[in-house]
């Protein structure tokens, strides 16, 4: 029934894109509401009132916020195609870079594209070793799950495409194919999936979007 | 349930509130392991080779094997000693779903707000993270009211996965209200969690864990 399952999200969103990959990989239908950021619904207000942020998650009726969160209660609700492994010590691990990848990587991929001069040199030696280090994990493996797309696959999808068109937007290049070949790998393995497309936000639309926005900084820059 | 000799080793150093998490979980569910106390300033090998992302304590090792980050740990000894003691997240997926919310919010948030009253140089900025962390706190005390159901936990009747995200803090958030002379657990704003603190601080699996505030002050 598609009206349990209802999905407050923004287009761009590489947070709530996590929760909707999620449930089309377990095969689950949902309806999304679409969320104007700038301007957002009394509902989202209401069912997130503590960050007031997408994602967020209604199942019969009750929210979930915090995209991990959601992922977590995802999995436990619909076990076609799990997304965490069974053995505890093996959760721990998926659960450990799926936090690494919020805690650190985000942060240093983020700032790096949107920072200049020293600041951004810092932020892009911190952001290498963070892609360093998610290299040396994807050894030998498909994906960060195994052979199935699996949590921390889900989590850093950012980096499979947001990061590609903000390194354009900054001018920048931080995933070197040279360099992270398994990260590359897995980025094309990615992208070959049938639920990763099919809500993925258009190339096009995101590069307009935060090529606008870094157009909108200079702007102010300039004007002061 | 004893475990065999080596089989469960935590590196840590007991005024850390991120070390009282595992070793409150273990205790609740009656698990034997040694505890590695680092040697103040200076990080052991071990650390570094079971941690090398963060190369921060805690680390629990079981069967040699590394499980790293706070929470994490508890998570794992939940479901690595699930028959024993009492679990530490509860059954119903969504009641676990706040659970984890509330961690997330506690260790992103919250912290922040308690630590920015301890740092804070100026009179302004201590008295603005005061009401930041007090703000928290209300947040804290309605998830109380509604994940305790009226028992004396956030994990009902006994110790939960966010009485032990929180908990953990008490130590430090009392050394806090000592140099500052503000009250963060205050009976008339959040009487809930007033009176949950020092249930948490004295219950079986906290206590000898929960460092003394006199030691926390040196």
């Amino acid at each position: 029934m598609a009206e349990e399952v209802k999905v407050f999200r923004s287009w761009g969103s590489p947070f709530s894109y996590r929760v909707e990959l999620a449930l089309r990989l377990k095969g689950v239908a949902y309806e999304y509401i679409e969320e104007d950021l700038s301007n957002k619904s009394t509902l989202l207000l209401e069912y997130n009132p503590v960050h007031k942020k997408v994602p967020v998650l209604l199942h019969h009726g009750k929210p979930i916020a915090e995209s991990l969160v959601i992922l977590e209660y995802i999995e436990e609700t619909w076990q076609e195609n799990p997304i965490l492994p069974k053995d505890p010590r093996e959760r721990a691990v998926a659960r450990f870079w799926s936090r690494f990848l919020d805690d650190k990587c985000s942060l240093a991929l983020w700032m790096s594209c949107w920072t200049e001069g020293e600041t951004q040199q810092n932020f892009m030696e911190q952001a290498k070793e963070c892609l360093h280090l998610l290299e040396e994990e994807l050894k030998g493996k498909k994906f960060f799950g195994g052979d199935s797309i699996g949590m921390v696959d889900i989590a850093a999808s950012f980096i499979a495409h947001w990061l590609g068109v903000l390194e354009e937007v900054a001018g920048i290049s931080l995933l070197d194919e040279e360099k992270y070949p398994n990260l590359c790998k897995w980025t094309e393995e990615f992208l070959k999936s049938d639920a990763v497309m099919e809500c993925l936000p258009k190339r096009a639309n995101l590069l307009a979007f935060f090529q606008a926005r870094k157009h909108a900084i200079s702007a102010t820059k300039a004007s002061v | 349930m004893a475990a065999e000799e080596g089989e469960v080793r935590l590196i840590g150093a007991w005024p850390s509130p991120f070390v009282l998490r595992p070793r409150v979980a273990l205790n609740l569910k009656w698990v034997e392991y040694e505890f590695l106390q680092e040697k103040f300033g200076e990080k052991s090998e071990l650390l570094l080779r079971s941690n090398p992302v963060y190369k921060k304590i805690p680390v629990l090792l079981h069967h040699d094997k590394p499980v790293c980050e706070s929470m994490i740990i508890v998570e794992y000894v939940d479901g690595a000693w699930a028959n024993s003691g009492h679990a530490i997240l509860p059954a119903d997926t969504y009641e676990r779903a706040l659970h984890r919310f509330w961690a997330f919010y506690i260790d992103d948030k919250w912290f922040p707000s308690m630590f920015g009253i301890a740092k804070a140089e100026t009179e302004e900025a201590k008295a603005e993270s005061a009401e930041q962390a007090w703000a928290g706190l209300k947040l804290l005390e309605e998830a109380f009211e509604k994940l305790s159901k009226g028992k004396a936990f956030f994990g009902g009747d006994t110790i939960g996965y966010v009485d032990i995200a929180l908990g953990s803090y008490l130590g430090w958030a009392k050394v806090i209200e000592r140099m500052t002379g503000l009250k963060l657990f205050d009976e008339e704003k959040t009487p809930l969690l007033a009176v949950w603190a020092g249930r948490f601080c004295a219950h079986e699996a906290v206590k000898e864990v929960m460092p003394e505030t006199e030691k926390l002050m040196e």
